[in-house]
This record gives structure tokens, sequence and C-alpha cells, in this order.
């Protein structure tokens, strides 16, 4: 009986924190495009912050990039060898990135890199009162943190997952080279040829959903951390993991949209 | 500096004033009907234990936190934590230093001191915040420190660099929390004399969030106790002392070792 209760209070207490949960977090998005267009503007601090986001992920990005790029071709080539259609593969690598590997490899590594770190450091703000700092001295703390990191990943990611394609393709290019001699323009040429507008657009248009998603779970668990030092760990770690979640259902979705789009 | 719409105080007129405040967190309730005014000119410490509510009472008074009941007027405004304009208009008029001093650590001494300025003072040229930040870097004694990182201080500079960082904006009200804990008894002496300095200089009124009873009896024009909620005695130093209720003499008694 006694077990029952407990189970009962936890399974309760359980559904109540969920939509708490939910009602902060819709809550923290209506504020946001709220205060976005309104005085005073920092695009000082944006601009910092997009290259905060930009040029320290930029390295990593690379290194990823690239050796998606080798990795995919050099798996892909066998099973296109048993039809004989090796002439394909520009375009399969193209698509493949363009569409879908590049921002979603450029999304899960900001999501790590960038997402933990705007948790980790509006948490350590928050245990130490430099949030309330802020608020004492009549800043907003909301509009010069929160937003001004939310615009900085929504606009450097797209850009990150362009260039992340870009340099897979060009490692693809270096493997297929190693293999038999072409030309970098005819492997582009042929790259390019079987992609659409739509292609590139879905692949920057998600992207700009991810950005957004990363800046805005990193600041919403950073924002609201509590306990101390621990919470500021907790808000790094949850920071990356419901990132990382809503990412791959933002991907079913957009890919889904995509589709019909391209079928209609 | 922006204009705020002020009111001429005199000496006497209350700057505070706070009326049956009421604040639990949870179940546990922490002030319990709180009636207290500040005058202008009127330098205020309030003594109290730990977990009393004295920092909970001026978080309040600065609209950091929200309280359950009761009515809270500074500058014969109540706080609105609704309205963010009005509320930043007041927060202008108030300093406030935080117990740990809360400076941004991503930032020097100099852009700590600049931040709050520049972010609400609207046209001012880099001579113009260079020559405020010296200004009240000087007043707390610590103009060598300009191009360090807050890492790099130690607590009672960390402290002066926090309330030079209030003073930058001119400030009418100061409310300082804890301003002498975790310091050694030197350091504590410094920060006492700044408070004295900055209540002259910048002729500010002020509530000192304290325990420890020489800050308190150096710095307070009015001693006000805090136990259990709300003020069992208020007056001078040795009005307040005088009392035979034993959580009262038990403070002085621990501070005076007797």
């Amino acid at each position: 009986m006694k077990t029952n209760s407990v189970k009962h209070y936890l399974f309760s207490k359980g559904i109540d924190q969920y939509f708490t949960g939910i009602n902060d977090v819709y809550h923290f998005n209506i504020r946001f495009f709220k205060v976005l267009f309104t005085r005073p503007f920092h695009f000082r601090e944006v601009i910092n912050q997009s290259f905060e986001v930009g040029l320290k992920s930029l390295p990593l990005i690379t290194l990823t990039g690239f050796i998606v790029g080798i990795v995919f071709t050099k798996q892909s080539r066998p099973s296109l060898e048993d039809f004989g259609a090796t002439s394909w593969l520009p375009s399969l690598i193209c698509i493949a990135i363009v569409r879908a590997l590049g921002p979603l490899v450029t999304a899960l590594i900001c999501a790590g890199k960038i997402g933990s770190s705007i948790g980790a450091e509006l948490g350590s703000m928050r245990v130490t009162e430099q949030i309330d700092a802020m608020e004492v001295s009549a800043i907003n703390p909301f509009k010069y943190l929160v937003v001004t990191r939310v615009l900085a990943t929504t606009i450097t990611i797209p850009i990150l997952a362009l260039y992340c394609s870009f340099v897979g393709l060009y490692g693809s290019y270096i493997n297929i080279h190693t293999e038999e001699t072409s030309s970098i323009v005819s492997f582009y040429q042929s790259a390019f040829s079987s992609i659409s507008f739509l292609d590139i657009f879905s692949g920057v248009a998600k992207s700009v959903v991810y950005g957004f998603t990363i800046g805005m779970v990193g600041c919403f668990k950073g924002f609201n951390a509590t306990q101390g030092t621990r919470g500021v760990g907790k808000a790094a770690n949850q920071a990356v993991v419901l990132a990382m979640f809503l990412i791959f259902i933002e991907e079913i979705v957009i890919v889904q949209l995509a589709n019909w789009i391209r079928y209609f | 500096m922006e204009k705020h719409d002020k009111q001429p105080l005199k000496s006497g007129d209350p700057v505070i004033s706070i009326h049956g405040l009421y604040k639990s967190f949870g179940d546990v309730p922490v002030l319990k009907g709180i009636d207290f005014i500040l005058a202008k000119g009127e330098n205020v410490a309030i003594l109290g234990k730990s977990g009393s509510g004295k920092s909970v009472l001026i978080k309040i008074i600065v609209g950091l936190l929200k309280p359950d009941a009761g009515e809270v007027l500074v500058f014969g405004k109540q706080i609105d934590l609704e309205n963010r304009k009005v509320l930043d208009k007041m927060r202008l008029r108030i300093g406030f230093s935080f117990q740990n001093s809360a400076l941004y650590d991503s930032m020097n001494v100099s852009q700590n001191l600049a931040f709050p300025l520049m972010m609400n003072v609207k046209n001012l040229s880099e001579k113009e915040v260079n020559s405020a930040v010296e200004e009240v870097l000087d007043a707390v004694g610590l103009s060598e420190k300009i191009n360090e990182m807050p890492s790099d201080l130690s607590g009672g500079q960390r402290k002066r660099i926090g309330i030079a960082r209030t003073l930058i904006l001119k400030p009418e009200i100061m409310l300082y929390d804890e301003p002498t804990s975790g310091l050694d008894p030197i350091t504590s002496a410094e920060i006492i004399e700044l408070i004295l300095e900055v209540q002259q200089k910048y002729n500010t009124s002020s509530v000192i969030i304290t325990h420890d009873l020489t800050c308190a009896k150096k710095t307070g024009n009015r001693i006000a106790m805090l136990y259990d909620g709300k003020f069992v005695r208020e007056g001078d130093f040795a009005e307040v002392f005088e009392s035979k209720n034993e959580e009262i003499r038990g403070f002085y008694n621990y501070n005076f070792i007797q």
C-alpha cells in the first residue's frame, strides 16, 4: 500500500514537472519574441557572439566535414561499382551532403560545442549572481545575454553548415581523385547538376531551425540554472542532450516537409 | 545620465517605505509582516542571523524578488515588476553591492565598471567613460587595478570594485549585502571606512545587511534587528543591545566575546 502511494506520488510529481517544464520553455520562447524587436538592439554583442560561435567551431567543422566526405565516398563506391555506376558518385555524395549530412553534422557538433558552452556560461553567471547584477544595473539580462546568443547561433550555424557541405564535397573529390584521375571542375559540375535550389534552401532552412534550437536550449538551461556549481554542470549537460534530441525530431519533420514540397 | 522623474527630497523624507511585507519560499515563511522606513540621509544596519530574511528584504526592495503581500514604495512609488521601464528608472537610483561582489568574470575591472554606464547612458564618448571609471576607481582606492581580471583580485578588492560599479551610476540609495563577510578584520575595517566615505561623498542613504556588529555600529545611524521574519528591536546601537532578549544578547556576546 505504502509502495503504491510512493509510486503514485513520484508518478504525479514527474508529470507535474514535465508539464511545468513545457510551460517554462513556452514562456521563455514567447519572452524571446516579445523583446526581439524592442530597443536597445545589442548589435555589437550579436557580432561578438557570432564571432565566438563561428570562429571557434571552424577547425572542428572543417575536420569533421572533410572526414565525412572521404568516408561517405569510400563507403558508397563499392555499392555503385557493383552496378557500374561510379560516375554517379559525385551526384550521390552531393545530394547526401547538401540535403542532410552537412546541416546535421554541423548542428550536432555545434550542439555539443556551442550549446554546452552557452549553458555553462549562463549557468555560471546565474549562480554567481552576475545576472542579478545586470538586473539591478537596469540592464535587461534576457535581452543582452539570451537574445544576442540565440541570434548569433541562428545566423552562424547555417553559414557553418554551407561551409561544412563545401568541405565535405572537397573531401569526397580528394578521395575520388586518388582512385581515378578527374578534375575538380568536372567533379563539382557533376555534383551540382543533380541538386536543385530546393535542396540548398531546405539545407539552409533546417540549419536556421537547428541554430535557433541550439541557442534557445543552451540559454534556457543556463538562464534557469539552480543549485550552485552542480547546477552549472547539469545545465551544460542538459543543453547538449535536449538540443540533440530536438535536432533529430526537427530533421524528421523538415525532411517530410521538403519531400512533400518536392513531389507536390 | 538619463533624466529621472525625481521629486526633490529633503533630509528625513522617506526614500524607502515598506508596509506589511510577507515572503515565503514554498511552505517556509521568511518575512512575516515587515514594516520599515529608510529616510533620506539615513543609514540603517539590519542585523539578524543567517536565514532570517535580511538579503531577501533588500532583494525585494530592488525588484529581484516578488513579495507575496505588502507594499514596497521606493521614492514614493510602488515597485512594479511588470513595468520594466519604470523599474529600471528606479534601479538606476539604487546601488546594490552583492555579498560575493558578482563581478562579470569575462570582463576586466575597467570593462566591469564601464558596462553599466555604457548600457544606461547614451552618446557618451570614450573619454567620458574612461574618466568616470577612473573617478570611481580612485574613490575606492584601486586605480592601479584597472586592467586586472576579477579572478586576479583578492576578496576585499572584489568588494571594492563591486561598490565602485554601483557608484558609477551615482545612486541615491546604497544597499550593501554582507559587505564584510568572509574578510579578515583589517580588510573589513577598510570596507567599513569605504562605506562611510561613500555615505559622505555621494550623500547616499543606505541599508547595510550584516551580522558584523562592528560594521553595524560604525556604519548605521540606526540598527534594526530581524528575528523570525520580523523586526524585534530598532534604535541606536546602545538601545538595541540594552535588550534582555536572549537572541539579541547572544548576538552581542558572540561579537564582543563576553
